[in-house]
């Protein structure tokens, strides 16, 4: 059975700049990963070349999804592939309904896999139940997207759009920063709820409060564009009380 | 600019393009025999279209008057648009399709070649029986210089509206044709308006009687579809105290590699407390991607809110034409009236718009609203020109401008020129504007939810004009939404 998504010697960077320099991590489904690592490592760099935005350049390496080479499928194919990336930082997009963008989104999205989009009945019935397991209430569907949300809303609302659309990869870069002590439990059981034997998530944290709530079956330490370890929920820990001291010093010049 | 970067901005440019000349849909021909008068435009030409329609005297009186100042006028320079001379004497004055020869007929005689054209455009000329929950919209079409057929005229008779086309109106009420035309955009109020009053060759009228709201939405609907002819029409609307009315216009030209004119004068008068919403889809050939081809679209629209109470409202969807120069205007003369401007200006590829608005405050508490909302993409130019006016005797003017451009690529322009003025010291005047682009962010956001690049510009597009979408009849948003390129805007919540 060939992985859910396996990246081998990958390498990328922007503008000339290298910044993922030689990446190997591979997900099995149903796995949940971590991934940690200090400011600047490229973890949301990773996230974006996964997704496919434009600007960054792929100049080595493998990446595939379902055993299908992700480098030449444009973003939206990519989501339709069941590929979904939750933002570190959420977009605005004014004029535009949480509600008509969840149903846009999830239409195109059926659409591209050649199934019938979904009547607007059965969908609002769905946004409803989907947010308001997630503690947010009819009002914020109606509300522009993103478009005056506070940090955790926005966060939230991500996670809203990851339920409606339930992906086989989830990429989640620092889903839990600006989340209150509630928010956050909230947000994981939303997550955890979305654990499935054929579904992957891979988190980005700085922070081990998550990994409390959504147990990790792997946890890997960035720096410098790689994963220079690997292990169980208790590399977190350590993390947490030794910081990335060890880590970063070694990989200088990679 | 990095490539990658200088690649986003094409692509994004591309996909915008779609909106524009290359996927024009209404671009086709109807070949039909047609009376057409040579080109050329002299004081024989105006008795000629004057005689053609039978019209009384008085009429060709005002006609000769126009067109006697109209030789004295220069045609004005001072919007933001730029295209090569045009030569009045090479210009066809009228065409009308052979089979209209002998008047207007009832609908059952109407040519089926122009019934096929008209449902192309998907615009029914047959009073079919309506689908439950679906309103009626009673149609009159103008075909190049004549209308050829106007819908529910004896339904909308029964409520004493008078619709019908304007060389009908001539005929059969003379009296408030003479009582009301030229009374908002006086014939040598500028040199198109000069030029539509000297050989206007047909158009709409409407007349709601006192008390009476109009039953069903109104609409005309413009074709141009001879090559090298002007399309020159008149729309008059009135709606007498107490009266309501809604009505829809919207345009389409076929593909041609030369430039066509389409100078059209619009008159509406407000009677106390009536109201008179006016809404238009133009979608005249915009021409092609490099700029060939298009309409000239030298419009003079004005409302006149003549008496208290009474209210206009103007809402524009426009995406086509070569060119634009168009400012739907309200006097507000009758105390407390209200005068409103809703508009979404599409400008691509070659495109050159220059729109706005005219808010003339006469009348004390009356107050306006402006919403524009500029979308330039390609290598177009797209500008705002908006006038506030307030009078000396205009106590308590209140005026809301909001004004937001939204560019996409970088090669287009967008330009905001407001005129204010206040002679009146209690007069209350708010002006927003803002300059947006779309950025990558979000348009990478959308597309890894699934949106194709074309999907995603256009959701970002509808959410931008969104607070003008709003104020379309339902009728003519979905066409509206569809032109932006949009599917679900409204549709929940
Ligand atoms: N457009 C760009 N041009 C040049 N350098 C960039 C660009 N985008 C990111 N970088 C650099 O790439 C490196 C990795 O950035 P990235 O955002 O992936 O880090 P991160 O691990 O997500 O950090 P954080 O924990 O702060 O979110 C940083 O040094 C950043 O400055
Ligand atoms: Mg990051």
């Amino acid at each position: 059975m060939s992985a859910l998504l396996n990246i081998d010697n990958l390498q990328a960077g922007i503008d000339g700049t290298p910044i993922l320099n030689g990446l190997s991590l591979s997900i099995q489904p149903g796995e949940v990963h971590a991934i940690m690592g200090p400011n600047g490592s490229g973890k949301s760099t990773l996230s974006y070349v996964l997704s496919g935005k434009d600007g960054y350049e792929v100049s080595g390496g493998d990446m595939m999804f379902e055993g299908q080479s992700l480098a030449d499928m444009a973003p939206e194919e990519r989501a339709i592939a069941g590929l979904f990336l939750a933002f570190q930082y959420p977009l605005e997009i004014p004029g535009v309904t949480n509600m008509t963008f969840l149903k846009t989104s999830l239409n195109a999205i059926l659409r591209g896999r050649g199934e019938d989009e979904m009547d607007a009945a059965s969908f609002l019935r769905l946004a409803r139940e989907k947010s308001r397991a997630l503690g947010m209430n009819d009002e914020m569907l109606k509300r522009q997207l993103n478009v005056g949300f506070s940090g955790g809303e926005k966060k939230r609302n991500e996670i809203l759009q990851m339920a409606m659309l339930e992906p086989k990869l989830a990429i989640l870069d620092e889903t839990d920063s600006g989340l209150d002590i509630d928010a956050l439990k909230t947000v994981a059981e939303g997550l955890n709820a979305l654990r499935a034997p054929d579904r992957g998530m891979l988190v980005i944290t700085h922070y081990q409060r998550l990994l409390d709530f959504i147990k990790p079956d792997v946890v890997h330490v960035m720096a410098a564009g790689r994963i220079v370890k690997s292990g169980g929920p208790e590399l977190a820990l350590e993390l947490e009380k030794s910081g990335y001291a060890e880590y970063v010093g070694e990989t200088v010049n990679a | 600019m990095s490539e990658a970067k200088a690649s986003i901005d094409k692509d994004t440019v591309d996909q915008v393009a779609k909106f524009g000349g290359e996927h024009y849909k209404y671009g086709f021909t109807t070949e039909i025999d047609v009376d057409k008068i040579p080109n050329g435009l002299s004081e024989d030409i105006v008795r000629f279209i004057s005689a053609k329609k039978e019209e009384p005297q008085w009429l060709l009186d005002w006609r000769l008057d126009a067109y006697e100042r109209w030789k004295s006028m220069d045609e004005p320079d001072w919007a933001h648009v730029d295209y090569p001379k045009i030569d009045y004497q090479d210009l066809c004055y009228y065409a009308a399709p052979k089979s209209m020869e002998d008047g207007p007929k009832s609908l059952d005689e109407v040519n089926p070649q122009l019934l096929e054209t008209y449902s192309k455009l998907g615009i029914s000329l047959q009073e079919q029986e309506v689908l439950a929950g679906v309103k009626k919209i009673a149609v009159d079409a103008v075909f190049d210089s004549v209308s050829v057929g106007t819908t529910f005229r004896e339904e909308l008779a029964k409520d004493g509206v008078i619709f019908c086309s304007f060389s009908e109106a001539v005929q059969e009420h003379p009296e408030l044709v003479k009582k009301y035309l030229g009374s908002v955009v006086p014939k040598s109020d500028n040199y198109f308006a000069a030029l539509n009053s000297a050989v206007f060759s047909d158009g709409s009228f409407c007349y709601i009687p006192p008390g009476v709201k109009c039953p069903m939405e109104l609409s005309t609907y413009f074709r141009i579809n001879e090559a090298n002819t002007g399309q020159f029409e008149r729309t008059l609307v009135i709606a007498d105290k107490g009266a309501y009315v809604s009505y829809l216009e919207g345009c389409t030209a076929p593909m041609r590699d030369e430039n066509q004119l389409h100078a059209a004068v619009v008159e509406l008068v407000a009677l106390e407390d009536a109201e008179i919403k006016y809404s238009t889809v133009q979608n005249w050939y915009p021409g092609d991607k490099d700029g060939k081809g298009g309409i000239y679209n030298f419009v003079t629209k004005r409302g006149d809110c003549r008496e208290a109470r009474a209210r206009i409202s103007w809402t524009q969807v426009e995406t086509g034409s070569a060119v634009t120069w168009k400012y739907p205007s309200c006097i507000l003369r009758g105390d407390d009236s209200v005068g409103e401007f809703y508009s979404i200006a599409i400008s691509n590829n070659m495109q050159q718009v220059d729109s706005g608005t005219k808010m003339l405050h006469l009348g004390k508490n009356t107050s306006s609203r402006i919403i524009s909302k500029g979308i330039s993409a390609g290598r177009s130019s797209n500008a705002y020109r908006g006038q506030v006016n307030v009078h000396p005797k205009a106590a308590g003017a209140r005026n809301f401008t909001q004004c937001d451009s939204l560019l996409i690529g970088d090669k287009c322009a967008a330009h905001t020129v407001p005129y204010i003025e206040a002679k009146n010291l209690s007069a209350v005047l708010e002006h927003e504007a803002t300059t947006s682009k779309i950025s990558d962010d979000q348009l990478f956001f959308c597309q890894q939810r699934g949106l194709d690049p074309e999907e995603a510009v256009a959701l970002i597009v509808n959410g931008f004009c969104r607070d003008v979408l709003q104020h379309l009849p339902m009728e003519f948003a979905v066409e509206a939404q569809k032109l932006v390129g949009i599917s679900l805007e409204g549709s929940v919540g």
